[in-house]
């Protein structure tokens, strides 16, 4: 790559005799990788700030004063820098270096998880001196011993070479592990009593350069060379981390951190990263299940999906599409919830459909506001959180802010009830009660008539200020799941107002909850981001129908159900007494529901107690297709093991039951419904099976994708390296739609006017309609022809399709009336932790235990005003029900408040909340 | 209170015509006390700097080329120039770590002159502009810690310490900080880091100096005890009288600690660049030469970390350049004296395991390479020696300081000398510090190994990897 074109910015060195340009600023080993001279190195870590332990990485470096021994990173290129790192003195250097490390390292390879991957074993082999001179007895150390639930460490393998305590310390920011001893005797270990609970310990043992950290579920499960892996994307949350998954005799037994710029950067939660038995533990679904005599028992596919039929049926029959519904959906991938929603509005004709459980936001917000990477959040001169704690929810989002933060990339602004994990980086935190965030946001955008929560004026103008220093990223969720997203609307609302070029990043938890929305399973949207009214033309070739008014959203459904309106409830992978705010209320509409259908993976979900028919799908890893992660960045999901039983992919089930209700999805394998998808959703014009496989999805790409972008991608598989990519495309949509170029997020601002109109020519253009006809006409030759057809079409520039104006963020206009709370009673806060009751955590063997349980935090000062001791048992009491829970002292509530996380095991929050009600209050008594 | 009262480390010594420009005050027995320090001309120093401006102190002090005496010997006064302009708040650390083995004499300054220290902290802040200062005295250092407490309580009564300081718009505080016995905090980076609450570990460099960013990020200066307690003689009388004394490239005086087989080991007042070692061993108003009237054999000329010297040395002076020539240097000024009943491998085998002690653990070839040397050199003092592990010795010495390694001539050996300095693969000293000792040993006194290695069992085969680098 040395012929690469010189940037003014690069700086020319000599490595080995031979000129390459490396980047100002960067570090001699990391030019050289990049130029494919690999330097050894074990400290090293290209995510990581240098520490120079090793000095495996040494070389000699000329900076003009004669070649001396360097560490190559440590020192930052130079123009005229000659870098040799082959010679004679180096050489010696790194035998030097392996000698000294392997004297007391032990020779237990053959059982050692790392042997076969390990760097020590392969640079060795490389570098190393080919014999041993010390005949010293080694050091010993008690073989591995548990640093926490999850991980151990063999403190006689480590090298020391402080890759997992500076993560833990810089990156993850919970420096649990650390260097105890000196010299010779140096280890890492926790500090006392104190087990390495992090929620990143697992990113640890990844990095290791040795066999010293093992991962407690991985350990002994296989040998590196027996594993089998595709890499893929974890939807343990919606954050859409790149993995490999790992597999050995049809067994998931390891996922793996993939380094990909805009998403992970290698690293994972120990959520993602040790979930991967959920699938495969007791509980696991292998056929379909039919009620019989009061049980669920076993049955074959032609019986339940014969019986499930009926029950919709029966529903249409005596009800009208009104009273089917549809909730869940989010864990699937992008393919099962288009098929999912064609079902539903298209073959079934009910828009009563939500893959969100009353915990999200509403679509038209999460999908229309101006929309902002990750990336964006994390150079935004100012990031304002109105949401959850992102530590607890979305991990690896965390991480990267926390980055971003630490180095002073962006500065950060909290709006919230609860501190959070990065409370201690923002540069402001506000604290205000559920139901006062609108306010808040009003007050400190300068409305003199909001409440502002109790802050004085200096402070709410502080905020402003950093609110308006630049760029504003808002990232917006759901800070309490005790409140009507109605309040967070408000302050969005009035955020997107006084700032018109603030982008927002909504973060909704569930795996593929973003690509769901994206698909349709909304009520009112149709797939790509299409209101009803939008899609019904375009999509009147490809669907037999589009629901005639919008439907309910789960609380609307489950509220309907319960008063004995919905004949047929089908739950989508969704546990709605977990996840559903109101449990009383889930309770009620189960059972009130006629009959319950339910596609699923596990007995486990509580919910399956009313199902009268669960058909049982293959989960995580055990189908192929694509997922959406927070930023709408479509990524690829690898099949790695085969489903257990007769278990199949969701959209193969909803084809089937569209068979059986006398319609026809038109699809019959995952291609063609990627290719419909790509034709008929807006967002996702381009898309289809021919990018499977390419290096563009590698990183994913963010919908909606410029076109243009796409087909170059599949008409140039050497590629010219993404940003160029991402450049071109950028400027041949803004040549043809007059857009001011440069734009590199064009879904990301709102455009107005012609503007609008001619950028939507640009995106919606291969919707033309012999495109959608031969899609759906379906054979797969057609379909190749028809793939043609659109490529041919998309170079012949924009067509003459009827515009549709771009999906529109519904935000309230008038704020909510705040909602006074009595002088007894606390405002409850809910909020997910990273462990919880959910069904990926307890049923993972590794991770059950991890679930901290139900207890009520009360700030320090509310604690000592009921006269109760830190752990001891109150009663708490809401309009809903009265549970007993144990207290905790926690400064990170705020005076007034009180917060129990969300779906523990045990005791369930959500039993307290009336989703009816704006907010909850609750009375707390000592026993 | 009377002269000539001898202490244990300390010469009974009569100062006679050499100039003392830190000892003056150890010939009384209150020498620690503000009382004689008032009386012995104690603070006039800082009251003639708060007299000018803080540039010219500065200057004065520049003028004066007042080496430091940490080890490296490098200018006090330039080095307070490296810190940058407008920018606030800066430090001043002073290194009381001293635990170079063999060196005692920042100890004795603190122990029996505390005040002139603290005099010396207060002209370097005036000169600097430094916001507050940081006295760290190593953790072992009981006495020290009392005497310069109680002196520095005493100093803050009488208004020499904290704010307006005699009256003028000059404020500092001192702050004391108590070591927690690591040798490489000896190192100033790592004595920084150590004062900021982390584990004692060099920190990388670039940045070389503290000056630019230093504590807590900031800019530091860091000086050593007996530098600083240079500066209240250099500012009563001035860079002029301090230049007389000593060479123009060594001006003044300097505290050399001997220890060994000399009939009076002590803390000595030695002229630099003047003053040679065999003036110092031999000399009647030093240490009066070898115990029982002995030979010879070798001394450390500048501490535990320098290679050493042969009788074929001794006439060199206290001055840097020629002791680099010669192969060694001058470092904390600790003089070890072995005479000829020394077994030269246990001599190098104790330095060595206190470098294996001591290493910090960060670097792999100090890690593991000093150990590795200890334990080689105990097998051969217990006489388990194989004849592959001289060469061993060797390589792993190439291992953490690649090429020409300094050592001394030996006309016995026909041996020239190796100058000064050497390359490493270490961020600081401790690494080739645990090899300096073996190297010299081995160097100078091959037969003593010989002697030492009895085992002639034949060496293991070897057993080469197939396609291993080579």
């Amino acid at each position: 790559m040395s012929d690469v074109q010189a940037n003014p910015d690069d700086v020319e060195i000599t490595v080995n005799g031979k000129t390459i340009f490396a980047r100002k600023g960067e570090l001699v080993i990391a030019a050289a990788a990049r130029h494919d001279i690999y330097i050894p190195h074990f400290c090293y870590h290209p995510r990581m700030d240098p520490v120079g332990m090793c000095r495996q990485c040494l070389v000699e470096i000329d900076s003009g004063r004669g070649p001396a021994l360097n560490p190559s990173c440590m020192v930052t290129v130079a123009p005229g820098m000659k870098v040799d790192t082959e010679s004679p003195t180096t050489k010696r250097a790194q035998e030097a270096m392996l000698e000294f490390l392997l004297i007391n390292h032990p020779l237990d390879c053959p059982v050692c998880d790392k042997g076969g991957e390990c760097p020590l074993q392969d640079q060795t082999l490389a570098y190393g001196p080919g014999e041993s001179r010390f005949v010293e007895e080694k050091r010993h150390y008690e073989k591995p011993i548990s640093l926490s639930e999850l991980v151990q460490i063999d403190r006689e393998r480590c090298v020391l070479c402080d890759r997992c305590t500076r993560f833990s310390r810089d990156v993850a920011g919970d420096a649990l592990i650390h260097f105890t001893e000196r010299g010779n005797q140096t280890q890492v270990l926790t500090f006392p009593d104190q087990p390495f609970a992090s929620y990143f310990s697992g990113n640890t043992v990844q990095i290791c350069p040795v066999g010293a950290l093992l991962a407690t579920p991985y350990r002994f499960k296989a040998r590196p060379w027996d594993l089998q892996w595709q890499e893929s994307t974890c939807t343990a949350c919606s954050v859409g981390c790149r993995i490999t998954v790992e597999s050995s005799r049809n067994r998931l037994v390891r996922f793996q951190g993939v380094d990909v710029d805009p998403v992970n950067w290698g690293w994972l939660c120990d959520r993602g990263r040790f979930g991967y038995d959920a699938d495969v533990i007791e509980g696991r679904l292998r056929s379909p299940l039919l009620r019989k005599g009061g049980e669920l028992a076993e049955v074959g596919w032609s019986e339940a999906l014969r019986e499930a039929a009926a029950a919709i049926q029966g529903a249409l029959d005596a009800g009208g599409p009104g009273s089917v519904a549809v909730l869940g959906g989010a864990r699937g991938t992008n393919e099962d919830a288009y098929a999912w929603a064609k079902l539903a509005k298209s073959v079934i004709g009910t828009d009563n459909v939500d893959a969100q459980l009353g915990d999200g936001l509403d679509p038209t917000v999460v999908l229309g506001l101006p929309q902002a990477t990750i990336d964006d959040a994390c150079g935004a001169t100012t990031v304002l959180l109105l949401g959850p704690d992102l530590k607890e929810e979305l991990p690896v989002l965390y991480l990267r802010l926390r980055d971003a933060l630490v180095r002073k990339r962006t500065q950060l602004v909290e709006l919230g009830p609860v501190a959070t994990g990065l409370t201690h980086l923002a540069r402001a935190s506000l604290r205000c009660r559920p139901g006062e965030i609108g306010a808040l946001a009003r007050a400190v955008l300068g409305d003199e008539a909001a409440n502002g929560a109790g802050h004085d004026a200096d402070e709410l103008a502080k905020v402003r200020d950093l609110l308006g220093a630049g760029s504003l990223v808002v990232i917006l969720g759901r800070a309490s799941l005790a409140e009507s997203d109605r309040f967070t609307l408000d302050a969005a609302a009035a955020i997107a107002q006084a700032f018109p070029e603030a982008r927002f990043l909504p973060v909704l938890r569930r795996g593929n909850v973003r690509g769901a929305l994206e698909l349709g399973l909304a009520p009112g949207l149709l797939p790509g981001r299409a209101g009803l009214d939008d899609g019904r033309d375009h999509l009147a070739a490809s669907w037999a129908g589009v629901p005639a008014a919008p439907g309910l959203d789960a609380t609307g459904i489950l509220t309907a159900a319960a008063e004995g309106r919905i004949g047929c409830l089908v739950l989508l992978g969704a546990d709605p007494l977990s996840d559903f705010p109101d449990r009383a209320l889930a309770e009620r509409a189960l059972s009130g529901a006629a009959r319950v259908v339910a596609v699923d993976t596990t007995t486990s979900n509580e919910s399956l107690r009313h199902a009268d028919v669960v058909l049982a799908a293959a989960g995580f890893a055990e189908k192929p297709g694509t997922t959406t992660n927070i930023e709408g960045r479509v990524s690829v999901l690898a099949q790695q093991v085969t489903p257990p039983g007769t278990a199949r992919a969701d959209w193969m089930i909803a084809a089937e039951l569209a068979m059986r209700l006398g319609g026809d999805l038109g699809f019959t394998s995952l291609a063609e419904i990627q290719r419909e998808i790509g034709a008929v959703a807006p967002a996702f014009a381009g898309f289809g099976p021919h990018l499977m496989g390419t290096a563009e999805l590698h990183d994913g790409v963010v919908v909606p994708v410029p076109r243009r972008r796409l087909h170059d991608v599949d008409l140039d598989p050497e590629g010219t390296g993404d940003q160029a990519a991402q450049a071109v495309a950028g400027d041949q949509l803004a040549d043809r739609t007059d857009e001011p170029a440069g734009e590199d997020h064009p879904a990301g601002r709102q455009p107005d006017g012609a503007e609008l109109a001619a950028s939507r020519d640009a995106v919606e253009q291969p919707y033309d309609e012999a495109t959608a006809t031969e899609t759906a006409a379906g054979s797969a030759a057609e379909a190749a022809d028809a793939e043609a057809a659109s490529a041919d079409a998309a170079a012949s520039g924009p067509s003459s399709g009827s515009p549709r104006p771009l999906l529109q963020a519904r935000l309230p206009v008038e704020p909510a009336p705040l909602v006074p709370v009595d002088r007894y009673s606390l405002r409850l806060v809910t909020s997910r932790k990273l462990y919880d009751a959910a069904v990926s955590v307890s049923r993972s063997a590794h991770l059950r235990v991890l679930a901290p349980g139900a207890s009520l935090h009360l700030s320090p000062h509310d604690l000592d005003q009921l006269g109760v001791d830190d752990g001891a048992s109150v009663r708490v009491t809401s309009a809903r029900a009265a549970v007993v829970l144990p207290v905790r002292r926690d400064p990170a509530v705020p005076r007034g408040s009180a917060w129990v996380p969300f779906n523990q095991p045990d005791e369930p929050a959500n039993a307290l909340i009336d989703a009816g009600q704006p907010v909850t209050d609750v009375r707390v008594e000592t026993l | 209170m009377t002269t000539g009262t001898t202490y244990p480390h300390a010469p009974g010594y009569v100062a006679g015509d050499r100039p003392q420009i830190v000892t003056s005050r150890f010939q009384y027995e209150d020498s620690y006390t503000l009382e004689r320090y008032v009386a012995t001309g104690g603070y006039e120093g800082l009251r003639a700097a708060l007299a000018r401006p803080p540039a010219d102190v500065h200057e004065e002090v520049r003028n004066a080329t007042v080496l430091g005496r940490g080890g490296a010997g490098f200018p006090a006064g330039v080095k307070w120039g490296l810190t940058p302009q407008g920018v606030w708040p800066r430090y001043l650390v002073v290194n009381g770590d001293e635990s170079e083995p063999g060196t005692y004499k920042d100890r004795l300054l603190m122990e029996r002159d505390p005040h002139q220290l603290i005099e010396g902290c207060l002209i370097a802040c005036y000169a600097v502009g430094l916001s507050q200062c940081f006295l760290y005295i190593r953790g072992e250092m009981a006495q020290a810690q009392e005497r310069v407490a109680a002196a520095l309580n005493e100093a803050y009564a009488a208004g020499y310490v904290g704010r307006n300081i005699l009256g003028s718009d000059f404020s500092v505080d001192i702050v004391l900080h108590w070591g927690a016995g690591a040798y490489v905090v000896g190192e100033e980076t790592a004595l920084i880091e150590s004062l900021e609450g982390n584990r004692g570990m060099p920190r990388l460099k670039p940045p070389y100096f503290p000056a630019a960013i230093g504590l807590y990020g900031k800019p530091t200066i860091v000086n050593n005890v007996e530098t600083l307690s240079n500066l209240p003689w250099l500012l009563r009388n001035g860079a002029e009288a301090y230049t007389a004394i000593g060479t123009a490239t060594s001006p003044g005086t300097r505290l050399v600690a001997v220890s060994g087989h000399v009939k009076r080991p002590g803390v000595y007042e030695i002229i630099n660049g003047t003053t040679t070692f065999r003036d110092l061993i031999y000399g009647e108003e030093f240490c009066g030469g070898i115990r029982e009237g002995r030979e010879l054999k070798t001394f450390v000329p500048g501490g535990g970390s320098a290679p050493w010297f042969l009788p074929d040395q001794l006439d060199l002076p206290f001055e840097s350049k020629p002791v680099g020539a010669a192969g060694s240097m001058l470092g904390s000024g600790a003089i070890m004296v072995m005479d000829e009943t020394t077994d030269i491998p246990e001599a190098a085998l104790t330095l060595v395991r206190f470098y294996a002690h001591e290493s910090c653990g960060k670097c792999v070839p100090c890690r593991e390479g000093a150990t590795w040397l200890q334990r080689i050199l105990e097998r051969i003092v217990a006489g388990q020696g194989r004849p592959r592990d001289l060469q061993m010795i060797y390589d792993i010495g190439q291992g953490i300081c690649p090429g020409d390694f300094p050592h001394a001539s030996s006309e016995r050996l026909g041996l020239e000398a190796s100058p000064f300095p050497f390359r490493m693969t270490t961020i600081c000293f401790v690494g080739p510090s645990a090899y300096t000792a073996i190297h010299s040993a081995l160097t100078l006194f091959p037969d003593e190994f010989e002697a030492k290695i009895t085992r002639r069992d034949p060496i293991p085969l070897s057993v080469a990897v197939a396609g291993a680098a080579s």
